[in-house]
This record gives C-alpha cells, structure tokens and sequence, in this order.
C-alpha cells in the first residue's frame, strides 16, 4: 500500500466482518510461516455467533504497552507507527497487557514473547486478505491526529456493541 | 508421517471416561483419506462383522467427529461427523462448517472417535493434551444459544483459570445438540454456531443416546506441516479467485434458489411435493436481503465465498427472530414445503429448529408430510392433540417440531422421522401411507426434484445414492462427473466446503490433495479405485441395515412415489419420473459401479478392490 503515506493506520469497520478469518491466516502464514490461529497477530473473536471481528492494535497515540514494559523489549516504529516487540528481549511478563486499554497483546502459544501487530512493516496482510475478497472491514488509510486509542477496546465491549447492532436490544443477553 | 495430517485421532470411552490416542496405518490413511473414507473405514472394520444388531442409538454405535488432510488448507472448513445412522441405518458422512475441525488439529488431533455412553450428561473439553469429561447436567435441555453461551463463558474461564496469562482467550470451537439431540429424535443435528448443522445421518440422536451433550475444543498449536507451503497457498488463492467471481452465491448464497428453483426449474418442493412450481416473487431472495438481513457476508474459517447471511426479524409478531439466510434448503423446507411464503415466518420457523437442534430439512420433510395427511384428512386434529395443521401457519408448524424435539404427543411419532413415522401412521391408520413420505432409504429428500428434468440430481440419483435422500451426495453418470458422489466423497473425506469448488478445474482438490500431503493422486485414481472402495464400503453397510428393518435394493433403490406423479402445475406441467426409464438408468449406473443385477455389489468388483472381507459378510445377501 505504497500510495498511502506513512506512518499508516488500520481503518476498521467490524460489524462487517464475516467470520472468515483469512486476516488470521494471512497474519500467521507471512509471521510464522504456517497457518497458525492462535499465534496470529490479529485475533477474530467469536464471543457470539454472527458478532465476529478482527481484534488488534490501534497504535495508541500515548503507546501505553510501550511505557508499561519492564525491560524496553517494545519500541515504536519511526516509519509506521506500529509498535514492535524485541522477542529475545521480552521476558513474558504481560505487563503490556494490563496497560492495553483493548488487552490486546497476547502470549505467543508456544514461545516465550508476545504477540503485537507490527503492519508487516507497512503492508499489512491482513489488508490484502479481507480487500482480496472486497468484504473491506479492513483498510489501510494515512495515521493522522486522531484519538486511536478509542478504537482500543476489550473483545467484551465490543461484542456487547456490535450484539445490539446486529440483533437489536437484546443482543447483550447472548455474551 | 503423511503430511497434512496432525498424526493422531483421540479415542473417548463416555462409558468408563477414560481416553487414548490412536494411530492408523499410512496405508489406511492414503485409502481412505479422513472424514467420510475414514469414518466409513472405521465402521466397517469395527462394527461390520455385526453390522445388522447395532442399534444406533445403543452404546455399541460409535460416533466419529473427524477431519481430514485438507481441513484448514481448502478454503472453507468443515468436519465431518458419522457413525451408523439412525435414518438409513447405514453410514452417512455428515459435514457441517465451522472452526472445529481446525481447532482439533491445532490441538494435535485428526478426529475423536467416541465409544459408549455417559452415565449422566456430559461435555467433552478438549485444551491441547488437556482432555476431560465434564458434568453437563447443567446445561442439559439448554437450547442452541443458551448452550453456545454457555460453554463459551465456561470454557474460557477453565482456560484462564488452568493456564493463568493476562492475555485474553479466544472462544472454543463448539460441536452441540439441543433439546431434539437430548430425546435422541432422529431428526436430530450435530449443531456449531447456533445455525449450522451436520443434518443428514441424524447425529444429533446418537450424540444425545450417548448423553454427550457438546464438545468443546482449543488447539494452540499450528496447523500440520504441509508438503509444499508454496504450492498450497497458491491453490488457495486459485480456489479463492474462482470463489471470488461466484458473485451469485457470494451475494445471495443458496437462498438465491428460493425463487429461480421454484420459479424457474421448477424443482422445489411445494406443500409436500405436491407440486414443485410456484411463482411467488414476494418469497424472492431480493427480500430477505431488503427485509431481514442483519448481515450480508457471513462464514466460516478460511471461507472466500463466505455464502451466509444473519437475518433477524425486525417487525410484528416474530420479532427478534435470529437464523443465518436461510439457505435455500431451509426456504424451501420451512417455507414453501409447508405452504410459507413470507420471509418473516421462514425466519421465525428456521430459528425455532435452530434452538431446538433439529434438522430443517427432514423436519421439514416430516412436517409436510403430516400436514399432507391432515388436508387429505388421514390425521385430524385429535390425533395432533388438538392441533389444526394447515399450510402456511407458521406458529402451527413450530408448536408441532417443539413436540417432535420433546417426543410428546403425537410428536413422538413424527420424531421418528418420515419413514419410520409413515410405518406406524400406517399401521395405526390401517392404510398405506407410504405414498405421501417423500423420502428415499429413511432419508427425506433435499428439496431438488427430479420431474422437472431441470436441476442437477438425475432421476435415478437418490435412488442410488449411499446417503439415500441427501442432496448433497448423488449418484451420477459418468461416475467420475462432477456432481458424482465419487467426487463428492472426495470433498467429504479431505474435508472441506465443496461450494467452493465450482468455479475451478476438477483437478484442483487433488493437486490440493497432493501439495499438502505429498502424496500423488489423480482424478482418475481416485474415482477408480479409492472412491469406490469407500462406497462400496457405504453401500455394504447400508444393505445390511437393521436392526429395525433392511433395505432390498430391488424395492428401496427407488424415488418417492411421488415423483412418479405428474406435475400438476408450472411450465414443465406432466412431466413425471418414469419408472422403466428409471430402472434402466439404475441398471447402467450398477454397472458403472460394478454392482449385480440386484444392486448388490459383485464379488469379483468387490475382490479387485482389495475388500475381500465385505465379500464374505455380504454373501448373504446374495
């Protein structure tokens, strides 16, 4: 996505989302070179049937996990705005977790770091993958002066926003 | 090691709760691949020798869950769920879709292999190695959403609280039967996400005979090494691609059928088959889109066609209502069969078999048929304790499928499925009703006729097919034709969606076959050899049958009576099957597939395919 200036942005718009889960598959295959759902970056939850979405990193304008880490293993990308985790430095601790107002990061499944989207370095192919098939919940735009950090939001917050949305008032009572 | 497979599939005794891995041979694998091959396999070489006294819904049944090489590869995951079934008394590979098949395999197993029955109700948790069976009492005679709700909740905290980390758990994947399941009714569905279902075989009975009330499961692992990465991804996105330009079903999914089926080939079932033709423009998919769709795209793992929809009534008496399109199976089983035509009460009614775990499309076949002997006054309402069963009355209908998942009233009978239900309304009512019960081998018939000459099952096709009345798999000349069930054994046993084969060459799910496993395999050698081993496999176990009652060929290898009448209605009006056109079709395809006269597979057929010990058990049939 040369066409957009750095540093980028993931434009999200999740009650589109149809459950496929090619973002995870898109994510693990470039990451770890194998599909691996539990060890992608960007996790689609399904805490309710039909209330799908892909859930990850906003690039917090305040980068709390950043200032939360113990040992500096997490730094921010000067070219795009993404934070980047040294796994040889990470020690596991999550402090990165409880700083995430969305609890976002999570333990890779069988090495001993987190997981944090990086947008592939400025190519996200979680992108590619929900624009291949045009269901577009996901796009790249231009980081501009923006409250991200709104978008940073635990996965029971917002399936019990997107339940009402989808299913009306009683949506909340399937959570 | 073959690649593509995880290497082990988890055996389960619910009797004594105890468990072990199992390991099958590679050769066994190579020949029957996974899903339907496999389950197929497995039955036989376990139950075969006693194959007639296995009552499906006794503790000697086994109950399969399993996937197969390609689940997580081939875009759109499925796993294949069987056992001997309690409609056809035979084998029945039954897919449903969904993220379990890949969370079994990330979780290092091929499959589950469940023998016995519980005490009491149970749940099979399933975290990696960390397997146990869990106390269900508490979630027993829940519906499909109390159930998912549930299990998600409870689940997740068992994750938490056995692997303690900050970081969030995702959900398990679910397998599960709701009330209908639990009352072992033979319309009963192995169920995933509230909407989806394994409907044909009526699993959903075996699993609730065993008290099993869901499987829940986690694998944190990735998916099996693949022999070439770079070759499987980009088949995927060649089976992609081609999925991408299927804007039909990627926009309207089947449910586009509900009306050019009923409007066009004039094919769709119509108050029982009465008739097949309707021109109803307002039951069109345009509406469901305009009036009830919450969601336009919706599927499942790796998916690219993704032909669900989420639609939820939003006015009037059945508002809040919640189901997926519905497809255009269920349009026509909840809807037109049953005389419905408006959006709002095929939703309402989708969604009460939804919760109830029933199948839609044989409890709709059932419905109809009773609602067909209450207009010819065969049933009245006293026998329907006191209810009035008339075409088009939704609430009527689903008051009705609550008694058939409760097995209360007249409902006990009906729960029975069409077939049986017809045997003993026969008997009751001192007539044959047979000619009303559209069904073929215990199986009611997918809602694509025959007459009319224009959809894509031939008139022979479920007469011959080893799934009996399922659409899904037909028998088709040549047999290595595209909509043949030797290819579609193929879909069933590497495991995956076969919606998204349309749009590619044939060849592609066994250059995919080969890319992941390693090993070579042609359309040819499969249909050839491998698929045939595995129907004929099918076709033993289904003519043994019992131990209620055994198919003979030469009566049951037949359509539904009805569909030797003409059509009364439509632009294809007299078109009828015929049965000595029919019977000489069925004697060409016994030939292709190398059965007798009879329909019983030959010895020497049987001997070429290396299935010797089929050829001894089935020398009593001869």
């Amino acid at each position: 996505m040369a066409s957009k200036k750095e540093p980028i942005w993931i434009a999200r718009d999740l009650s589109k989302c149809s459950g496929c889960r090619k973002c995870e598959v898109a994510c693990s295959l470039f990451h770890e070179k194998r599909i691996w759902p539990e060890a992608s970056r960007v996790r689609v939850f399904m805490l309710i049937p039909g209330v799908e979405f892909p859930h990850f990193c906003v690039q917090c304008e305040d980068y709390p996990c950043v200032q939360a880490c113990p040992v500096k293993a997490l730094f921010v990308s000067n070219k795009t705005g993404a934070v980047l985790v040294n796994n040889e430095a990470c020690i596991g601790c999550e402090k990165c977790v409880e700083a995430c107002p969305g609890r976002v990061p999570h333990m890779h499944p069988k090495e001993n770091h987190i997981l944090i989207c990086d947008l592939c370095g400025g190519d996200p192919q979680c992108v590619k993958a929900c624009q291949s098939g045009s269901w577009s919940v996901l796009r790249v735009i231009s980081r501009g002066d923006h409250v991200y950090k709104l978008y940073a939001r635990t996965p029971e917050e917002i399936t019990r926003d997107l339940a009402v949305k989808i299913y009306g008032e009683k949506g909340g009572q399937f959570l | 090691m073959i690649f593509g497979y995880a290497g082990k599939f988890l055996e389960v005794d619910l009797s004594t709760k105890t468990f072990r891995d199992v390991r099958f041979e590679e050769e066994v694998l190579r020949d029957y691949v996974g899903g339907r091959g496999l389950a197929a396999k497995i039955l036989w070489d376990r139950l075969g020798g006693r194959w007639e006294n296995v009552d499906p819904l006794g503790p000697e049944n086994i109950l399969l869950f399993l996937t197969g090489p390609l689940t997580g590869f081939f875009p759109g995951g499925r796993i294949c769920v069987s056992g001997k079934s309690p409609q056809s008394n035979g084998v029945v590979g039954s897919t449903v879709a969904g993220e379990f098949g890949i969370e079994l395999k990330c979780a290092g197993y091929d499959g589950l292999i469940i023998l016995g029955e519980a005490e009491k109700p149970v749940y099979l948790f399933v975290k990696d190695s960390d397997i146990e069976v869990r106390d269900a009492s508490h979630i027993w005679g829940m519906d499909a959403k109390q159930t998912v709700a549930t299990l998600t909740k409870e689940c997740r905290e068992l994750f938490g609280k056995r692997y303690p980390r900050k970081g969030l758990w995702k959900e398990p994947a679910i397998l599960y039967i709701g009330p209908a399941g639990e009352n072992y009714v033979r319309t009963a569905v192995v169920a995933a996400k509230w909407t989806h279902a394994a409907g044909y075989g009526g699993y959903g009975a075996v699993m609730g005979s065993k008290r099993l009330k869901a499987i829940a499961v986690k694998g944190t692992g990735p998916l099996p090494e693949v022999a070439n990465l770079e070759k499987v991804k980009m088949l995927m996105q060649e089976v992609c691609n081609g999925a991408y330009e299927n804007e039909l079903w990627r926009r309207w999914g089947t449910g586009s059928g509900g009306y050019s089926f009923g409007a066009k080939t004039s094919s769709e079932p119509i108050r029982n088959w009465q008739e097949e033709w309707h021109d109803e423009r307002s039951f069109g998919v345009d509406q469901f889109e305009n009036r009830v769709w919450v969601k336009s795209y919706w599927g499942d793992f790796g998916c690219p066609t993704t032909c669900l929809k989420l639609a939820v009534v939003k006015s009037g008496k059945f508002k809040g209502a919640i189901t997926d399109n519905p497809d255009y199976e269920l349009q026509a089983y909840l809807g037109t069969n049953l005389g419905i035509f408006t959006p709002e009460e095929n939703v309402y009614l989708a969604s009460v078999i939804d919760d109830l775990g029933l199948c839609g499309i044989q409890t709709g076949n059932v419905l109809g048929f009773a609602a067909e002997l209450f207009q010819r006054g065969i049933l009245t309402a006293e026998d329907l304790d006191g209810l009035e069963l008339r075409w088009g009355d939704a609430e009527a209908f689903a008051l009705l499928a609550r008694r058939i998942a409760y097995r209360e009233g007249f409902g006990k009978i009906l729960a029975e499925g069409t077939y049986r239900a017809a045997l003993k309304i026969g008997k009751m009512k001192g007539m044959d009703v047979m000619p009303y019960a559209v069904q073929v081998k215990g199986i009611g018939v997918g809602a694509h006729g025959i007459r009319s000459g224009r959809d894509y099952p031939e008139i022979y096709s479920y007469a011959c097919s080893v799934q009996g009345g399922d659409h899904t798999s037909v028998a088709c000349m040549p047999i290595g034709d595209s909509r043949s069930e030797l290819i579609i054994i193929f879909h069933d046993s590497g495991v995956y969606c076969h919606f998204n084969v349309f749009n590619i060459d044939s060849n592609v799910p066994f250059k995919f076959y080969e890319a992941v496993t390693g090993l070579e395999l042609t359309k040819d050698m499969w249909v050839n050899t491998k698929a045939l081993k595995i129907l004929h496999l099918q076709r033993a176990m289904l003519l043994l049958g019992g131990p209620d009652f055994r198919w003979k060929p030469e009566t049951h290898d037949d359509n539904p009576l009805r569909f030797y009448e003409p059509l009364p209605s439509g632009p294809f009006k007299g078109k009828a099957a015929r049965k000595k056109y029919v019977d000489e079709e069925k004697r060409k395809y016994y030939k292709a597939v190398g059965w007798d006269k009879r329909g019983v597979p030959k010895s020497e057929t049987l001997r070429r395919l290396g299935l010797e010990d089929v050829d001894e058990v089935l020398k009593k049939l001869r």
